[in-house]
């Protein structure tokens, strides 16, 4: 008797589960749910942390504006830590339980990757906020990118080098996806631009000194500068070290140097170096008819009056870049309907923060050459080099 | 190599190798009274720096770094007093998952107090850019900061340790506490001392080397296995012996990065560690007959 009211019981709780749980999603059928993978903590959290701030910003805009083609969007973001393991699981989980349109992120090139196929075999729009050209490059039909491709930003240092004469140069890339794509693309277009790699060294991205490395580049006297490609912070204790070994070369970063914290750890260290990024760092410094001007503008101050004045970055604007982007797919598309939201986003021109964005069938990442500017540090803020 | 780029490397050895050492310490002074390897010691250096980083912001530098380091301490305290002093001759085994758990409790509210974020403490002299020569070598005052800071300490512990009431009662307890108890020495106090000490020397050890490798919520582990490497290679529980060993290490890694890459440094001290526990577990300077007196 006991036995049989407890089987009773649990089929009824089980039951109830069910049609409870089931009850919000039928009430609510015009949702989009749509997932992010973004590395809110861990050693890539400079870049997580404004992403996740502006996505959860961006959405409650999108749905105050009564949402996107008449769908509210329901977002849910997962915090990968940065790990390329873990942004796998998440982004089965987002896929086949929670069976999300779309994913935005993750933040790192190397999380990105892991989860490219993933994606693109189960047809879930993929919207990376990572840099590395490999994403986009062989195209997959449903994986896209924000940020310009680290080759854009490598092309744009060695331009920045030939105007200045500089043609022997040393790499030190910080252990990452992102460091070791970067040390790639320097590696293999340095000879199109008349440029000699010298030295190459890898470090750890948890580096606490990096002295010995810069006494070993410093010891080749042939060197006239120095590439530093990195996201984690150890970026600017390469600059520290340098500048206190008294080795005073030019120090080119990459964009992933475009969080003002970095500038804050580096101190008078990274005074003067050069790095390509978008416009938004420099937002107030362009001219009123630049075409990017009032995107850029109103990003910021949206981002800057919600969050306490915390000065934007560029990768809070890859992910504002990333969930618009969809936003205008699926409203072009008229229709939450995944192939034809991919072909619209690839017809799709729309000018974002890293950049004005055209995108073809052949072209994922939509950004040429013009999407960067050569910035600097001076007196502790970002400002154009020229 | 020229002379120039060898005390280049030299220093930034050095200036590892003593942190390295002062970790080890503290990980030799609680094993001396406990017989146990204090897992958390990592993050004391790492409460040391961001206590000493939050509390520069309403007071002056070195009235705040002495406030960190009285706060570590008293959280070294507090953790003895309420996990272990309680424990009626705890087995190694519980000893060392119980001091893992203390690692990983702290690290978890570090990260929800001070969150993600790398802070550093201000050079205590001049900024990023400050050099001083030494020998032909260019280096940050900090490191100076670093080498004498650490050999101060190193120095007074052992003063400490051999002329005063408690460093004596201390090495009577890591000697024979039975007999130490029976001769009227409180162990159990010691015991609370000894994590006290080491917690105080670890922060100490936090903060002046904060504004060279800056502090976040996790470096403690990493720091933790260094010192252990060097405890071990020193010979467990010798504290002097720790500061060879901490040097050594220092120098290997600094120098090991003219022969291999840089990516390989941190591969260089897990080998040194696997070696030695492989074919010398008593240290360099032990003796195998007395470690094969001991438990651990």
């Amino acid at each position: 008797m006991k036995r049989l009211f407890l089987s009773a019981v649990t089929l009824l709780s089980l039951w109830a589960v069910a049609t409870f749980i089931a009850l919000p999603t039928s009430a609510q059928a015009k949702e989009i749910k749509i997932g992010a993978i973004i590395a809110e903590t861990g050693k890539a959290a400079f870049l997580g942390v404004p992403e996740a701030r502006t996505l959860r910003m961006l959405t409650d805009e999108i749905n105050a504006q009564g949402g996107v083609a008449g769908n509210t969007i329901k977002l849910i973001l997962k915090d990968s830590g940065g790990s390329p393991e873990k942004a796998v699981s998440f982004a089965k989980q987002l896929i086949e339980e929670e069976k999300v349109f779309a994913i935005l992120g993750p933040s790192r090139s190397g999380c990105t990757m892991a989860i490219k196929d993933l994606c693109d075999k189960s047809g879930t729009i993929l919207i990376s906020c990572a840099s590395t050209k490999a994403i986009v490059d062989p195209v997959a039909k449903h994986v896209f990118k924000t940020p310009q491709n680290d080759s854009l930003a490598v092309e744009m240092i060695f331009r920045e080098m030939n105007k200045k004469g500089i043609s022997k140069i040393a790499v030190a890339a910080g252990g990452t996806g992102f460091g070791k794509m970067g040390k790639k693309f320097l590696n293999e277009m340095a000879p199109q631009f008349g440029i000699t790699v010298l030295e190459n060294e890898v470090y750890d991205p948890g580096a606490t000194d990096l002295s010995s490395l810069v006494t070993k580049l410093m010891a080749n006297k042939d060197v006239q500068a120095v590439v530093n490609w990195s996201i984690v912070p150890a970026q600017t204790i390469l600059a520290k070290n340098m500048r206190q070994a008294g080795w005073d070369v030019p120090l080119f970063l990459s964009h992933g140097f475009g969080n003002i914290k970095y500038v804050e750890l580096g101190g008078a260290a990274v005074e003067g170096v050069f790095f390509p990024a978008g416009r938004l760092l420099v937002a107030d410094s362009l001219p009123e008819d630049h075409p990017q001007k009032a995107v850029l503008v109103k990003y910021s101050m949206d981002y800057q009056s919600k969050f306490n004045n915390d000065p934007v970055s560029t990768f809070g604007g890859h992910a504002y870049d990333a969930i618009m982007i969809l936003a205008k797919g699926i409203e072009a598309a008229g229709k939450v309907d995944t192939a034809m939201v991919v072909n619209a986003i690839e017809n799709l021109t729309f000018v974002g923060t890293g950049g004005v964005f055209t995108f073809s069938p052949t072209d994922h990442s939509g950004l040429k050459l013009d999407a960067f500017e050569m910035l600097t540090v001076k007196d502790g803020k970002f400002a154009l080099a020229h | 190599m020229n002379p120039d780029l060898f005390f280049q490397y030299l220093l930034a050895g050095v200036t590892y190798g003593f942190l390295y050492a002062i970790v080890a310490i503290g990980f030799n002074i609680i094993y001396n009274t406990t017989g146990i390897i204090n897992f958390a010691q990592g993050e004391f250096v790492m409460l040391g720096g961001m206590f000493a980083i939050s509390l520069n912001n309403v007071l002056p530098l070195p009235l705040a770094i002495a406030a960190a380091v009285a706060l570590t301490m008293i959280i070294g305290a507090l953790l003895e007093v309420i996990f272990i002093r309680w424990l009626k001759s705890p087995s190694v085994l519980r000893m060392i998952i119980i001091t893992i758990g203390l690692s990983i409790i702290i690290r978890e509210l570090a990260l929800h107090f001070w969150g993600e974020t790398v802070y550093s403490l201000p050079y205590f002299i001049g900024n990023e850019l400050s050099t001083i020569t030494i020998l032909g070598a260019k280096v940050s005052p900090q490191v100076l900061w670093v080498i004498g800071v650490s050999t101060i300490m190193v120095t007074a512990l052992s003063l400490f340790f051999r002329f005063t009431s408690i460093g004596q009662q201390m090495r009577a307890c890591s000697s024979n506490r039975l007999a130490a108890q029976l001769c009227g020495i409180n162990a159990k106090n010691m015991v609370t001392f000894s994590f006290m000490l080491s917690a105080g020397i670890g922060a100490l050890a936090g903060c002046v080397i904060s504004p060279i490798t800056y502090t976040q919520y996790d470096i403690g582990p990493g720091l933790a296995i260094k010192g252990f490497t060097v405890a071990i290679l020193g010979g467990l529980g010798n504290s002097m012996a720790a500061v060879i060993a901490g040097l050594l290490l220092g120098l290997i890694e600094s120098f090991s990065i003219t022969v291999i890459p840089l990516a390989f440094q941190e591969a260089v001290s897990i080998s040194i560690l696997l070696l030695i526990l492989f074919v010398r577990p008593h240290g360099l300077f032990g003796r195998s007959e007395t470690a094969s007196l001991k438990e651990f």
